[in-house]
């Protein structure tokens, strides 16, 4: 008993240790949101700031279109997430229940393109966007995003799990397959599903090199692009930053609060960080 | 509506699962498909509902050829060994599905999914979802949902194979009265000849993507056509040796040096024996068939099997527990004329040494049987 409870006792600590390491930026961004221009780069370190300045909080809005930001960055997640779900479902089904010649190798292209780094990637993609004329577009924003490999061989790992019988079953009570697609699969894969969409919600809402090598104009910026607009020649405005930052992750911690079981189970079972 | 299959054949690449199958299930019959694993008998039934195609051959619904149509214009329900039901949908809404894709007006589907759960006895899980049920329960839902749209033929793979023995028992009662009580044409693929020879109106035993004999469950048990057939059937299973003629009617068991009286018909001059543990009983040396040293007592319920060793081969007997016997003992087993049964030693194929070879014409008393 008293070594479960040491055992115990160690990993409450080391699961504190970790969560205190991780709360400690986020606990920075909060403070120095409220600092005034000096105290932000005092040394040492201020924690706590002398007065709050929440004014911090109006003055970043006024400085950048957050709003504009904002609906844009709310249009870009939700498109590429519904798109990218399109898209998995169907291939995914494919992949898994229909038979058509070269099936195995074509998914086997698919994985491999998982190993090249997306970095890689950035030009070439670019250069596409540009000779069809889409850069500065949502078009440029949304349509690269709205197929995911990973998403589609999660899902299909799913689908592989499902017995055949009940597509023989549905077949037999007449049954289309698209229609059981819709009504049976579908249904039956929703906890593979919201992994996906979360998992997509969140990497489409952080995005950041992508936004900012397409677009060009200020109307077609998201939020995490915006961010920069605090970046200026004279000099970073950090506490206007923070300010902004906090209002952008805001939308993610509130998802996360709701959603956490499902993400936690994501995670677990994608065996990837978020 | 009967249902014919003419010189079916299923071939998955160099495998041939079904073997130029013809045979006539007639309408209302229970028939079932029995065979070791393997067989073809559940490919059979995959041809039956249409989810495959047959490489060749013809299949028949009446006078219909539906060879080529498609498994939901067939017209048939079926069960699954897994149930495959609807998991995120209840009860109720599993067997409103096959007529809410026939479109049938959401009112009436449920008046009759309601009735259908009646007829099987779950009208009182309505709501539940399947994986809330025990897995008998669930066999009921699969059973109602494949006869809630009226099909003309109900395919039934291995539905009992996943429930335990007493439930197995329970369903497969449930199983003949429900197909009698809608009159349906029924074929039931099973490996579990006791399930096969208790439900059914007539089995038909596969081996190798062939029928090896279609008859009423009591005719298979009692002439068995071939060794095939002799050795599946039966638990324990069929003792079956070897012997070669000596002279006139002396037969030498092989590998041993007993000798055996056998009919004059016979006429072979090596014959494989067949005689089944039930059949075979303790007597005195001059009528007797076998005789050797007991090796082997066991009492299995209210009977006890002896295995005695004859030279090489053993023999199983069910015996009558009355008799006192021991390990060691030296006794001799009888046994009637007509259940001694003869196979070629070449083909398998029966003997025949009955003076009027008896043909399938002897169906009467299947109904004491099933």
């Amino acid at each position: 008993m008293a070594k479960e409870a040491l055992s115990k006792g160690t990993i409450y600590l080391l699961l504190t240790l970790g969560a205190v390491f991780m709360v400690l930026p986020f606990l920075w961004m909060i403070s120095s949101s409220l600092k005034s221009p000096n105290e932000v780069m005092a040394m040492p370190p201020v924690w706590i700031p002398s007065q709050l300045n929440w004014d911090n909080y109006s003055e970043a809005l006024r400085i950048a279109p957050f709003d504009k930001y904002f609906i844009n960055s709310v249009i870009v997640t939700v498109l590429s997430t519904i798109g990218e779900l399109l898209t998995t479902i169907l291939a995914a089904y494919a992949f898994a229940r229909i038979y058509f010649y070269g099936r195995e190798i074509v998914f086997a292209v698919l994985l491999g393109t998982m190993m090249v780094p997306s970095e890689v990637l950035l030009i070439p993609n670019f250069v596409t966007l540009s000779n069809l004329g889409w850069i500065d577009s949502y078009k440029a924003l949304i349509i690269p995003w709205t197929a995911s490999v990973f998403a589609i061989f999660l899902l299909r790992q799913f689908f592989f799990g499902v017995p055949k019988e009940l597509s023989y079953a549905a077949k037999v009570d007449g049954c289309s397959e698209f229609r059981f697609l819709w009504y049976v699969m579908v249904p039956l894969a929703k906890p593979a599903l919201i992994t996906i969409a979360l998992l997509k919600v969140i990497n489409s809402w952080n995005a950041f090199l992508w936004p900012l090598i397409v677009t060009n104009s200020q109307e077609m910026r998201t939020l995490p692009v915006g961010l920069s607009a605090f970046t200026t020649e004279a000099g970073i405005k950090y506490e206007l930053l923070m300010a902004a930052s906090s209002m952008v992750v805001l939308p993610m911690l509130i998802l996360f609060f709701i959603m956490q079981k499902y993400i936690v189970a994501g995670v677990a079972r994608t065996g990837l960080k978020g | 509506m009967d249902i014919r299959l003419n010189q079916l054949t299923m071939q998955f690449e160099e495998m041939t699962a079904v073997d130029r199958m013809t045979t006539t299930i007639n309408n209302g019959e229970l028939v079932s498909l029995l065979g070791p694993s393997g067989c073809g008998k559940s490919t059979t039934l995959m041809l039956l509902s249409g989810l495959y195609k047959p490489t060749s051959g013809e299949i028949f619904f009446g006078d219909k050829n539906v060879t080529r149509l498609d498994a939901e214009k067939r017209k048939i329900g079926m069960v699954f060994q897994n149930y495959a039901l609807y998991p995120h949908l209840s009860v109720l809404k599993n067997i409103m599905f096959p007529l809410r894709m026939q479109k049938v007006p959401k009112k009436e589907a449920r008046e009759r999914a309601i009735e259908m759960a009646a007829l099987v006895r779950i009208d009182h899980l309505l709501k539940r979802k399947p994986a809330q049920l025990s897995g008998g329960q669930q066999q009921r839902v699969a059973i109602a949902r494949a006869l809630v749209k009226k099909p003309k033929l109900l395919l039934l793979d291995e539905p009992l194979s996943n429930l335990d023995a007493r439930l197995r028992l329970e369903m497969r009662e449930e199983i003949r009265r429900i197909q009698q009580e809608v009159g349906i044409t029924a074929v039931f693929v099973t490996h579990d000849q006791e399930e096969a020879l208790s439900i059914s109106d007539r089995v038909m035993l596969m081996n190798a993507g062939s029928i090896q004999q279609d008859s009423t469950p009591q005719q298979m048990y009692k002439k068995p056509v071939n060794e095939f057939v002799a050795s599946f059937l039966g638990n324990p299973p069929i003792n079956l040796m070897t012997v070669e003629r000596m002279e006139a009617r002396q037969y030498k068991l092989e590998n041993s040096a007993q000798m055996v009286l056998l009919p004059e018909r016979l006429n072979h001059e090596r014959v494989r024996v067949g005689v089944r543990p039930e059949d075979l009983y303790l007597t005195d040396k001059d009528s007797g068939l076998l005789s050797g040293k007991v090796l082997h007592i066991e009492t299995i319920g209210r009977d006890t099997m002896i295995r005695l060793k004859i030279g090489n081969t053993s023999v199983r007997a069910l015996v009558d527990p009355k008799h006192q016997l021991q390990t060691g003992d030296i006794c001799t087993l009888g046994a009637d004329r007509d259940n001694i049964h003869y196979f070629d030693c070449d083909t398998g194929e029966r003997v025949n040494v009955e003076k009027e070879a008896q043909g399938d014409a002897d169906t009467a008393d299947v109904e004491e049987y099933a």
